[in-house]
C-alpha cells in the first residue's frame, strides 16, 4: 500500500504550485474576482500546457493521464482560488468521456482539451430548468445531469440564452441557461459524475488546505495581551481541528482518485465519501479560517472570503454532503448485511 | 499510490487468516470473573505463541517474524476481522519487549524477552500517577540508591493488568534536584514482592480494568535499570511510541464492525429509510473510512519513505471521537433497551468516555498538532 506521488506526479504538483504561485496570487486573484470575470490570460496559458485535457484521452486530444493527476491539479487551482473555468470544464469533459456518443466526444473533447471551449456542469432543478451553472457565463458547452447522475444531456450554448447571474463567487461567472437543444447521453453518465466528483473534492482539499496555510499564518503573527494569538489553545485547537477535516477529506479524496484509474468498481462510494468530507471540510475549514482572522476575516479587504465563497459553491455542486450521505447509507448498508450475515 | 496489498502481505495476511479461522480460542468463560478471563486470554496467548503468530513483528532472533510494519498492521486488522482478543502479555509484546530491545542490556534481552512471548511472565506500565497524568515527567514516584540496591516509594495508577503482572515498567524520579524530564530513570520492578499493593481500580463501567500500584520501599536491584540512571524519559518515550502504533488498526476494524452492526441493527428496526439515521450513520461510516485511510498512510509513508506525516495525532483523535458518536448513536437506534448492564451496546457507550483520555487525552493531541505539526507557538505555562 502506497500513498505516495510517482515522480512524474510529484513534478505536475510541484510546476503547478509554482506556476500558480506567481500567476494566481492573491493580488490577481482579487483582480479578477472584484470585476467578476474569468482570468482569460492564465486560462489561454493553461489550454496551452495542456491542463484541461490532462485526463481526456489521447485519442481526443487530452494527455490521457488520470484521476489522479486531475486531482492534483484541481487541488492546486482550489488552493490560489485561481479564477478560471478549470473544474466546470474538466468535470462536463468528463461526463461527455464516459457517456457521450462519438459524435459528441469528437465534437467537444479536443476543444475542452485545449481549452478552446469552456464546460461547465449543471444539474437539473426540480422544475426541470439548468439552475445556476457554474461557470455558465462563459461556458461553450453544458452538461445537464438529472439529481440522481443517472441520466445527462449535453448543450451547446451558442444556441440557447445564457443569464448571467451573481453567485456569491465570482471567480466563475454564473449563468442560468434557458431553451438550446439538449442531446441526450446514450452512455453511462453516472461514472463520469463520480469523476467529477473527485475533482471537485480535489479542488475543496486545495481551498482548505490553502485556507489553513493562511490561517496558521496569520495567527502566529497578530498579537493580543502581548501574544501570538496562535498561542491560545482556543485559536491552536480550532487551527489543529481545521488540519484533521482537511486531512480526513484529502486522503478520502487520494483514494476516490485512485479508485477511478485502478479500482473502478470502487469508485462510486468512495466519490461519494470524498466529495461528502470534502464539502463538510470545505465549509468548516473556511469558516474557521474567517473567525481565526477574528475581525479582519470579515471585511472584503481580507482575502479569506474568496475561499470561503468557493468552498460554499463547491460544496453543494453535483449534491451535497446529505446527497452524497444517502447514497453512501444504501451501499454501506448493503456491505452491513454481507459483514453481519457472513 | 497503489491502494493494494503486494503478493506477499496477501501471502502473509492469508496464511494468517487461514489459521484464526482454523484455530479459533474456545469461548470466553462466562463464569469465574476476571480471573477465569484472564486465564482463557493467558491460554490463547499460549496457542498463538506455539504456532508463532504471538509477536510476528518481533525480530526471529527473538522469537518473532520479523514482520514488516505493514505486515504487523495486517496482524490487528486480521485479529479485529476474527473477533479474537489479542494475547494476554499484550503490553509486555508491544511495549516491553520493543522498550527493551533498544535499551536492554545483553543480559537482560536472554532473562526477559523469552518469557514475555509465552505469556509465563505477565507485564504492566507504571507510568502515570494520580499527580502526573498529561503532564507525566512531572511523576514523583522516587527511587534512592541503598547499596547495590534501589528503594521504590509512590503511587502509580492505570496499570491495567498489575494484578497478574510479575514486571512493571516503572519510571521513577531519581534526582530530585534535575530538570524534570532528566532526573527520571526507568526500571524492571518485580511485582512479587512485600512493598508491592495493587488495588482495582473501579471504573464507569463496572468492571475493573486497571489498577492503582502502591509501592511502599519496594526493591529493585541495581541490574534492573533499563537505558541507564537519569535517562528514564528517553525510554519512556521508546514505550509510548509503541503504544499507538499497531493497537491503532485493531481499534479501527472493531470500529467497522460496529457499525457493520449498528447498520443491522438499524435496518432491523426499518431505521435505515429514515433519513435522519441514515445521514448519521453514513457519516460515521465516511469518518472510520477516513481513519482507516490515514491510519494506512502514516504507517506506509514511514514505511516506504521514512517520513512520518501529521496522520499519527490525528488517526487516535479521529477514531475516539468517531467511536463515541457511534455508541451514542446506537442508544438512539435501539432506544431504552441499549442503556441496561450487560449489554454490548451499554457497555460499549460507557467504555467509549475512556476512548478521549488513554493513551493522550485529545486535548494534549490538538496542542501536539497545533505544535509539531502546524508549528503554532507554544501555550504560555506557568513556570
Amino acid at each position: 500500500m502506497d500513498f505516495g506521488l510517482t515522480d512524474d506526479q510529484k513534478d505536475i504538483q510541484r510546476a503547478a504550485r509554482d506556476m500558480l504561485a506567481e500567476r494566481a496570487s492573491a493580488e490577481r486573484v482579487r483582480e479578477h474576482a472584484e470585476r467578476k470575470e474569468t482570468d482569460r490570460e492564465l486560462w489561454a496559458e493553461l489550454g496551452e500546457i495542456g491542463w484541461p485535457g490532462i485526463a481526456i484521452g489521447e485519442a481526443h486530444g487530452g494527455q490521457g493521464l488520470g484521476a489522479v493527476e486531475l486531482a492534483i491539479l484541481s487541488e492546486e487551482l482550489g488552493r490560489t482560488i485561481a479564477p478560471v473555468p478549470f473544474l466546470p470544464t474538466v468535470a462536463a469533459a468528463a461526463i461527455i468521456e464516459q457517456g457521450g456518443s462519438d459524435e459528441q466526444k469528437t465534437r467537444w473533447l479536443p476543444e475542452l482539451a485545449a481549452g478552446r471551449a469552456i464546460g461547465a456542469v449543471a444539474t437539473l432543478d426540480h422544475e426541470g430548468g439548468s439552475g445556476l451553472v457554474v461557470g455558465g457565463a462563459d461556458a461553450d458547452v453544458v452538461v445537464l445531469v438529472d439529481r440522481w447522475h443517472q441520466a445527462g444531456s449535453v448543450l451547446a450554448t451558442a444556441d440557447a440564452t445564457v443569464e448571467p447571474i451573481d453567485a456569491i463567487d465570482p471567480t466563475r461567472p454564473a449563468a442560468r441557461i434557458h431553451g438550446g437543444n439538449p442531446e441526450a447521453l446514450p452512455g453511462d453518465v453516472s461514472g463520469g459524475v463520480d469523476r467529477a466528483l473527485v475533482a471537485t473534492a480535489a479542488e475543496l482539499v486545495g481551498v482548505c488546505s490553502g485556507s489553513v496555510e493562511m490561517t496558521v499564518a496569520y495567527v502566529k503573527e497578530r498579537k493580543q495581551f502581548g501574544t501570538p494569538v496562535g498561542a491560545f489553545q482556543a485559536v491552536s485547537h480550532r487551527c489543529a481541528q481545521m488540519l484533521l477535516d482537511t486531512e480526513r477529506a484529502r486522503a478520502l479524496t487520494s483514494q476516490a482518485a485512485w479508485s477511478a484509474d485502478a479500482a473502478p468498481d470502487r469508485l462510486h462510494e468512495a466519490a461519494a465519501m470524498a466529495k461528502a468530507a470534502a464539502s463538510d471540510a470545505g465549509r468548516e475549514v473556511t469558516a474557521s479560517a474567517i473567525q481565526a482572522h477574528g475581525g479582519i476575516g470579515f471585511t472584503w479587504e481580507a482575502d479569506v472570503h474568496w475561499r470561503y465563497k468557493r468552498a460554499q459553491i463547491d460544496a453543494v455542486l453535483l449534491g451535497g454532503a446529505g446527497a452524497h450521505r444517502a447514497r453512501i447509507a444504501r451501499l454501506a448498508a448493503v456491505h452491513a448485511r454481507e459483514a453481519v450475515t457472513a | 499510490m497503489d491502494l493494494t496489498f503486494s503478493d506477499s502481505e496477501l501471502a502473509f495476511r492469508d496464511e494468517l487468516r487461514t489459521w484464526l479461522a482454523e484455530h479459533p480460542p474456545p469461548p470466553e468463560p462466562t463464569e469465574g470473573g476476571d480471573e477465569a478471563g484472564f486465564a482463557w486470554r493467558r491460554d490463547w496467548q499460549r496457542t498463538l505463541s506455539e504456532a508463532g503468530w504471538v509477536a510476528p513483528a518481533w525480530p526471529a532472533e527473538y522469537g518473532g517474524r520479523g514482520a514488516t510494519l505493514t505486515e504487523s498492521a495486517i496482524y490487528f486488522e486480521e485479529f479485529g476481522r476474527a473477533r479474537v482478543p489479542l494475547p494476554a502479555n499484550v503490553l509486555g509484546i508491544l511495549l516491553g519487549g520493543p522498550t527493551l530491545m533498544v535499551w536492554g542490556t545483553p543480559e537482560q534481552k536472554e532473562r526477559y524477552l523469552p518469557p514475555i512471548l509465552t505469556g509465563e511472565e505477565i507485564w504492566c506500565q507504571g507510568f502515570s500517577e494520580p499527580g502526573a497524568g498529561s503532564d507525566l515527567a512531572s511523576l514523583q514516584t522516587k527511587a534512592v540508591k541503598d547499596g547495590d540496591e534501589w528503594v521504590v516509594t509512590g503511587q502509580k495508577v492505570w496499570t491495567s493488568a498489575a494484578q497478574w503482572s510479575k514486571w512493571c515498567m516503572l519510571v521513577t524520579r531519581t534526582d530530585g534536584d534535575a530538570p524534570k524530564h532528566k532526573g527520571l530513570t526507568y526500571f524492571l520492578l518485580d511485582m512479587e514482592q512485600p512493598g508491592v499493593t495493587v488495588r482495582p481500580l473501579k471504573q464507569i463501567t463496572g468492571e475493573a480494568e486497571f489498577n492503582e500500584l502502591f509501592l511502599e520501599e519496594a526493591r529493585i536491584p541495581d541490574a534492573n535499570v533499563v537505558g541507564g540512571v537519569g535517562n528514564g524519559w528517553k525510554v519512556a518515550l521508546t514505550t509510548l511510541m509503541n503504544e499507538r502504533a499497531g493497537l491503532g488498526f485493531a481499534l479501527q476494524v472493531r470500529l467497522r464492525q460496529y457499525l457493520d452492526d449498528l447498520f443491522a441493527a438499524a435496518d432491523e428496526r426499518g431505521l435505515l429509510e429514515d433519513a435522519a439515521y441514515a445521514d448519521k450513520l453514513a457519516d460515521l461510516h465516511t469518518r472510520c473510512e477516513a481513519i482507516r485511510l490515514l491510519a494506512w498512510k502514516g504507517l506506509t509513508d514511514v514505511e516506504k519513505y521514512g517520513q512520518p506525516g501529521p496522520e499519527g495525532s490525528l488517526v487516535k483523535w479521529l477514531w475516539s471521537d468517531t467511536n463515541q458518536q457511534a455508541t451514542q448513536l446506537a442508544a438512539d437506534i435501539v432506544g431504552p433497551e441499549a442503556l441496561t448492564y450487560g449489554n454490548a451496546w451499554s457497555y460499549e457507550l460507557l467504555r467509549a468516555r475512556g476512548n478521549t483520555i488513554e493513551g493522550g487525552t485529545t486535548e494534549i493531541l490538538k496542542n501536539i498538532v497545533a505544535e509539531r505539526v502546524l508549528g503554532l507557538p507554544r501555550q504560555k505555562t506557568a513556570a
